[in-house]
Order: structure tokens, then sequence, then C-alpha cells
């Protein structure tokens, strides 16, 4: 049986790389007693699969985590059972059960909801407007690195969505292993824009929801599974 | 604190995981709630530090009292260091991220000779005066511990005091005495001074030293009427009434020691020459195979971890240990648990239960000759002999293992160069053992043998406290030697050896027999940027001989002199339960080549009988 998990990671816990909360999560599965499924060979493992890597530095209130259990006590008592066990600023907020033919969030994976603002003491007034007129432009080359080239591409059609709002700038970008924009580059390129030096760490990220493709709809990857009594 | 300061600081360091504390189990208390905020310190990175056991059974300890809360700092890594000096930003607590300077107490645990200029760094760090001399009312209490404080000397004016033993003893004590004197409105001194008759406490300002004009200690007095003559260590006489850590912490980095710890006894029977840990924990106690089965499962349930290791000197030893193994290996085995098993000797037994437990084809097997002739491991009393060794070899290579790691010292007292070329004789029989017992089809290529070698480093309260040690070309010599050895061997494409860095032992030499005049070396070689001396990557030797040369502080008077067994030496005022009679009666065996009977085979009236337990009293109640 496989299980979604959504869970937040917020606080100093965005300083808790991915490889440490997948660790992490192991020990809970064992602290907290829930039947979790193991691998065969020689050094089993837990079947546990997450979504998507989040950055060291974000945070987060969707992130999820498909994992394969042996059996299933109900949604409400499988969350209560792991929050006995998680850390403060790592929390489950759902536990649902998966069709079994449902394939892996990592693999359905299509956008990502985002929530960027400057720290205190960076970014500069009026960076909302001038956010917003960058994004409006129909097109943003920006140089794209990887192991063995680097070259051009247009990130803005990776830009699905965007809205100033009180706290910050709600961006929609596409995610996963097809398409792929991280919001990091996208401020990176915003910066050079304008032709500021770019601080890493200048803004807070905050990822708000994972999304799969169906139909060609996004919808939230926790509207995948079931909550079960 | 400022937290979008710290955040900001974060961001911009290596493993910023290291600083933030808030794993699964810590302790965090009301701090209106309890009189006395305590902080542990092990003076190194996060991942070190959180792999002592020594620190997770203190921390429960204190925090099970309901008026201590106990939290926790390490080293900063160089770039956190430099963060916060450039941004002001005080040592903190990983707990409540408040500054260590607003502690009640600052307990810090020494482990090793090497991180002497990181407790300078934490004190710095923290904006505690780095003498106790100059420290005022606001300042916590500096506590020093740990198999460094059997000579405190070095590092003696930078303590208020030392704890003296295991912590399981008399910390309630001090902390219960701690409550009044604040009650009565005292202070410091107040404090120290009744501090001072507390069993196993030693507060070094209470004591002058006077020098010989030949640079030797004259004597060593008590300037305060509440110090005594000779401090005593402590220990715990019964294990099975001491506490164990039931909670142990679970980080979230991946720390060196990623396991649970299961503590089976203190202590060693073996009475190796130069092993300080054998002769100053002693004797040895067990703890009782139902209370670590009892252990194990707790353990493994509170923390999640997926392995648990054993913990002693000598496991081998350990009484129970059939039974203790065979039930890990039949509960836990099953639920995909690690078992790991260091420290066990090689025969039969062993290699059944590693073969059970590990894939032989990966691992590595390990012995510890210590020495690579026979003669050499009588001098040292090594009772491990090329036999043992050999028919050991042969088992594990019928076993299916086919890598060896041989560990081995340079510069042990006596040595001769037939000695040192012993060591390449002994890996290239080992090598020569595998092609005689496995038969061409079988081999997986060829067998791997690696040696290494350390050089010796005579330690306080050892039989070999008395050794000189040798100067750096020498030891570099040596290890040529045996380098050139193992060249010649027949065996020498299946040979691989590695020596451990010279400077960093002629340091230690010295660090680690010292007085209190090598306090002034520490100190300037910290100003002059020494620091994480034990990592190759940070350390500067140079910068530590021109700290020696600006203090006047001569290497050879510490390291090549040799010492009279009538010498005042600088630990000799701490009672550590083996007696300096003892300890001249083993080294004088030692220079006639005979081997002393362990514990359990013979008594030696060491002088650790006094504490009224453990093996000394084996089979007599
Ligand atoms: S008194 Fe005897 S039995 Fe006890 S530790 Fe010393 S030598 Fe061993």
């Amino acid at each position: 049986m496989k299980v979604r998990i959504k869970f937040r990671k917020t606080g100093m816990m965005k300083f808790i790389g991915h490889l440490d909360v997948m660790r992490f999560f192991q020990k809970v599965n064992r602290r907290s007693g829930i039947p979790i499924a193991y691998s065969g060979g020689f050094s089993p493992h837990q079947l546990l699969s997450f979504a998507s890597p989040l950055g060291l530095g974000l945070t987060s209130e969707g992130e999820y985590l498909d994992m394969e259990v042996e059996s299933f006590e109900g949604s409400a008592a499988m969350k209560d059972r792991l929050n006995a066990c998680m850390a403060e600023g790592l929390e489950v907020v759902s536990c649902r059960l998966l069709p079994d033919n449902a394939k892996p969030a990592m693999a359905v994976l299509a956008a990502a909801d985002y929530l960027v603002f400057p720290r205190k003491g960076h970014g500069f007034p009026g960076w909302e407007e001038a956010l917003s007129s960058f994004l409006g432009k129909p097109s943003v080359m920006v140089v794209k690195k990887t192991k063995k080239s680097e070259r051009e591409t247009d990130i803005r059609p990776l830009v699905y969505d965007f809205q100033r709002r009180e706290d910050g700038m709600f961006l929609k970008l596409a995610c996963g292993s097809v398409e792929n924009l991280k919001p990091e580059l996208l401020l990176e390129a915003f910066y050079r824009s304008l032709g500021k030096e770019w601080e890493p760490f200048a803004f807070r990220i905050h990822r708000l929801e994972l999304y799969a493709r169906k139909d060609d709809e996004l919808l939230p990857l926790d509207s995948f599974g079931e909550e079960r009594p | 604190m400022e937290l979008e300061k710290l955040e900001e600081i974060l961001l911009g360091v290596q493993k910023p995981g290291r600083y933030i504390g808030g794993e699964p189990n810590s302790v965090v208390k009301d701090p209106d709630t309890v009189d006395i905020r305590f902080c542990m310190c092990f003076p190194d990175v996060y991942e070190i530090g959180m792999s002592h056991l020594g620190i997770q059974i203190l921390y429960d300890l204190f925090n099970r009292r309901e008026d201590t809360w106990c939290e926790r700092v390490y080293s900063p890594w160089m770039d956190m260091d430099a963060a916060m000096r450039r941004e002001g930003i005080p040592l903190y607590t990983l707990e409540s991220r408040t500054p260590v300077k607003e502690m009640d107490f600052l307990g810090i645990t020494i482990q090793y000779e090497m991180c002497y200029t990181n407790i300078l760094q934490i004190l710095e760090l923290s904006g505690i005066p780095l003498k106790a001399c100059e420290r005022d009312e606001d300042c916590p209490i500096v506590i020093g511990g740990g198999p460094c404080s059997y000579n405190p000397e070095p590092m003696a004016e930078f303590f208020d005091l030392f704890y003296i033993g295991e912590g399981e003893t008399q910390y309630d004590a001090l902390l219960d005495l701690y409550k009044e004197v604040k009650k009565a409105g005292g202070g410091r001194h107040a404090f120290l001074e009744r501090a001072a008759a507390i069993p196993g406490i030693y507060v070094p300002s209470f004591y002058d030293v006077e020098y010989n004009e030949d640079g030797t200690i004259r004597s060593m007095t008590p300037n305060n009427p509440h110090a005594p003559e000779r401090v005593k260590r402590v220990l715990v006489s019964d294990m099975t009434t001491a506490l164990y850590p039931e909670k142990p912490l679970v980080p979230f980095l991946k720390v060196t020691q990623d396991r649970v710890v299961l503590e089976i006894q203190r202590g060693c029977t073996r009475g190796c020459r130069f092993c300080q840990a054998g002769m100053v924990y002693r004797p040895l106690r067990e703890r009782s195979l139902e209370d670590l089965k009892e252990y194990a499962k707790k353990l493994l349930e509170s923390t999640g971890q997926d392995e648990i290791s054993l913990s002693s000197l000598s496991s081998s030893d350990y009484s129970h240990l059939k039974e203790l193994v065979t039930f890990l290996i039949e509960e836990f085995g099953e639920k995909d648990v690690n078992i790991s098993l260091p420290s066990l000797r090689i025969d039969a037994f062993s290699l059944d239960v590693m073969s059970r437990v590990q894939d032989v084809k990966k691992s590595s097997l390990t012995f510890a000759p210590e020495a690579g002739s026979q003669r050499m491991r009588n001098v040292i009393n090594k009772g491990l002999t090329e036999e043992d060794i050999l028919s050991g070899a042969a088992e594990a290579f019928k076993g299916g293992w086919s890598k060896v790691k041989l560990y081995f010292m340079l510069g042990l007292p006596t040595e001769t160069e037939e000695d040192i070329k012993g060591i390449a004789a002994l890996a290239n029989e080992v090598a020569k053992v595998y092609y005689d017992t496995v038969p061409k089809e079988d081999r997986q290529g060829r067998v791997q043998v690696n040696s290494s070698t350390s050089f010796f480093i005579p330690k306080p309260f050892t039989p070999f406290q008395w050794a000189s040690m040798f100067t750096r070309e020498e030891y570099l010599e040596k290890a040529h030697t045996v380098n050139d050895a193992m060249k010649a061997q027949l065996n020498h494409k299946s040979l691989k050896y590695n020596w451990h860095d010279a400077d960093v032992s002629v340091l230690e030499g010295v660090l680690a027999r010292g007085d209190r005049r090598v306090g002034a070396v520490i100190l300037d070689a910290y100003k002059r940027g020494c620091l994480f001396d034990s990592w190759s990557e940070c350390f500067d030797n140079e910068k530590w001989m021109e700290a020696f040369k600006a203090r006047g502080v001569e290497i050879g008077f510490y390291n090549l002199r040799k010492r009279s067994l009538d010498e005042i030496l600088p630990w000799d005022f701490i009672d550590a339960g083996v007696t300096k009679e003892f300890l001249k009666r083993e080294w004088e065996r030692a220079e006639k080549e005979l081997v002393t009977p362990n514990c359990r085979v013979q008594c030696q009236g060491c002088g650790a009988r006094k504490y009224g337990g453990g093996v000394c009293f084996e089979g007599q109640d």
C-alpha cells in the first residue's frame, strides 16, 4: 500500500538538507512504529520516495513523500503517530492512501507554487512592480549551465503564473523532471536585468504547493490520494 | 539573539545544520523553572562531538535534575568562526540560542590533546576571558573533564576547575553546592573553595608549583586550606546501578558514529603498558546482561537508528558477550538493524558473529598487534602472539575475508631496528597465510594487507610515563625503515603501508606530559591562528614551533629527556587509582621483557581495588 505524506518544513529546519530530511524520515518511521515496507536484498531499505528535493535555505508547507506500508491504520491515526515523532519545524499535514496504480509523486510532478520576498536589509523599494514588469515580458532569456554545456533558454514559458500579494510575490513555476525552474534562477535573472548584483540569499523563498498535471489541469499532489478514516 | 542575522550567516556556511539544535530527543526546558543552566561542550566539530557517548551520558544525567537545564555547544568550523567574529555573534547554546557566557557552567570534555586550541576558541567566541584568573562573577564556571584531565596542567590556567573521574558520581554534589552557595549570596571564590573539598574536584588556582633549577618540579602545594594535597579520581564502583541515557540525541546530519551505542563495561583487565585508558579506568566493571538487553531495545525504539554498536575497551572480555551478541542478532537482525562489533579479538566466535552481521567480501578485518616482534609485544604487554594473529587470519580467509588491517606503533621504548622491520615481516606473513589457505580458484584477486603505524606517545598514569620520545627526523626514519622493509617482502604487492604525521606526534607528546609552563605555548599558538589541530588541513606546525620559540619552551625537555623514577611528575598530585609503585613495577618488567597476566588470571595489586568494585572482587561475593 502506498501512502502520500504531505509535510511542512519551516523555521530552522530550512538548514537541514534534502538527504538529511530523508534520513530523518527513515528514523521517524522506525520510532513511530508504522509498518513501513522494506526492499529485499542484503541491505534492505525503506521504500520512500520524495516528490522534489527542497533546496537548503528554503521553507515549505507543501512537501510530499510517498511511502510504501504493509498496512494502513487510517489517515488521522497515521498522521498523529508520525507527528508524535517529528521535530520542531517538520510537521506532517496529511497522510492519504493512494490508489494502487498511482504513479510516484516524483514522476508526475509538474509545477510548484512559491512565495518570495526580500530578507530584512535586502531588496529595494518597488521591487514588486519591477518583478511584475520583468515577468510581463514575452520572453526572458537566461544562460542555463549544465555540466556539459552552457546554453541560452527562455524561461518565461516556465512561469505559469505570478501575482503580487500583500506579503510578497506569488509564483507558479514549472517543477519536475521534464521542465524545471528554480525560483533562485528566476530572481537572479531579474536582478541581472536591472544591472543589479545578485546576492544569493537576498530573498526568502517559501514553497506553498506541488502539482501534477491531469487532463491539462494542475492538481495538488495530495488530491491524488484519499483521506481514509 | 537576532534570528535574522544568524539565519543569514547560516546560509553562507557549510553544513548549517551543525548550528541549529532541535534534534529529536534534545531537551528544552523553561528557563524560568530551573536554577542552573549548564552548557556541555565537545571542543570539536559537531559531527565528532555528537558521536561521543560521554556527552550523551552527562546530558541525560543533568537534565534528569528538575532544577538544571543542560544544553550543548560544539566548535564552530572555520567558516562559522569567521562569520561569528565578523558579525559579532557570541557563541550560543544549540537548544535555546542563549549566549554561552550567560550560563552558570561551561563543561568541556577534553578527549585529546590536539583540541586544546579549540578550547580557547570556545572561550573566546563566548566572550569569556581565556585565563581563569581574569573571570568575574558574570562568567560561567568553566569545568574540564575527560581523559586529558589526567594531566590537566598544560590547560590549568584556562579552567576554573577540573572534574577528575566519572561524571555520574559527584556532579549532583557539585550542582547542589552551587545552588547552596548562590542562595547564601556567595560568589565564584566561595563556590570554588567549597568545591575543592568534593572528591574528584581540582581547582588549579589553589595550588602553587615550584621548579628546580633543571626545570623539573620541586613541589606542588595547596595555597588554600580547602584544597586537598591529592585529588582523588572518582568512579562508579557498581555499573549495574549506573544510569544510562535511554533517549539519546538523534542528529539530523550524518555524524561520525551515526548509531546507537551500548556501553557494555568500563575499564580493562589487560594492562597494555602504553594504554592510558586501560590504566586510568581500572578496575573493569561490567554492566548486567539483562540491563543491556533492555537498553538495546529502548535505545533503538527511542532513536529510530538502524545500527547498534557495542562500546568498551575490549569487548571480547565481557563475560556475557556470547549471550549478548546472540540476543542482538536474533532480536534485531531480522528488523534490518545493523550490528557493529568493534574491538573484538579475532577468533572463531567473533568471526562467526561477524560473518552473520556484515558483508564479508566488503568488510575488512582489523588486528592490532601494536608491535612487529614478539619481543616488542612482550615489552608493551600486548598479549597477542604471532600464532594468534596468523591463525586468526587463516580462519578469516577461510571465511571469505580478503582484506586485513594491521595497526602498529613505532617509537616504543627499547625498540630496535629488528622490531621495526618485524612489522613488515608480520604483514608479509599474514599475506602468505592467505595464499597458503585459499586455493587459487577461490581467490578474489590479491589479498590486501594494509598496515598503518602511529608514533607512540607516552601518556600519564601508564608504565611508560617515564619513557623518552624521539625527534621528528628519527620518527620519519623509523617509518621509512618500515616502508623499505615492506617493499622488500615477497608479497609486497599485497601490502600497503601508511604512517601518521610525525609533527603532530611530537606536539602531542609535549601536550600530553607537559606542565603549567606549556600553557603559555598553547595560548601563543592559538593567538597565531592555530585551531583544529587534529585536522590535517588545519594543522600548522610552523606556527606551533614559533610559539615554542617565543615562549622559550624546549620540546626536548618534555619529549627527549629521560625522566628519573623519583622525579615529581606534573600529574602526581592526582590519585588515579593505579599506584606509582605499580607503574614503576610494570616499567621495570617492561625493560626486562616480562609479560604481566591480566586481572582475571592474577591480580597485580595495582591499587584500583580500593574503589570496592568490579573485577577485583569477581567471584568473591
Ligand atoms: S587491583 Fe588487581 S584485579 Fe583490581 S584492577 Fe588492579 S590488578 Fe586488576
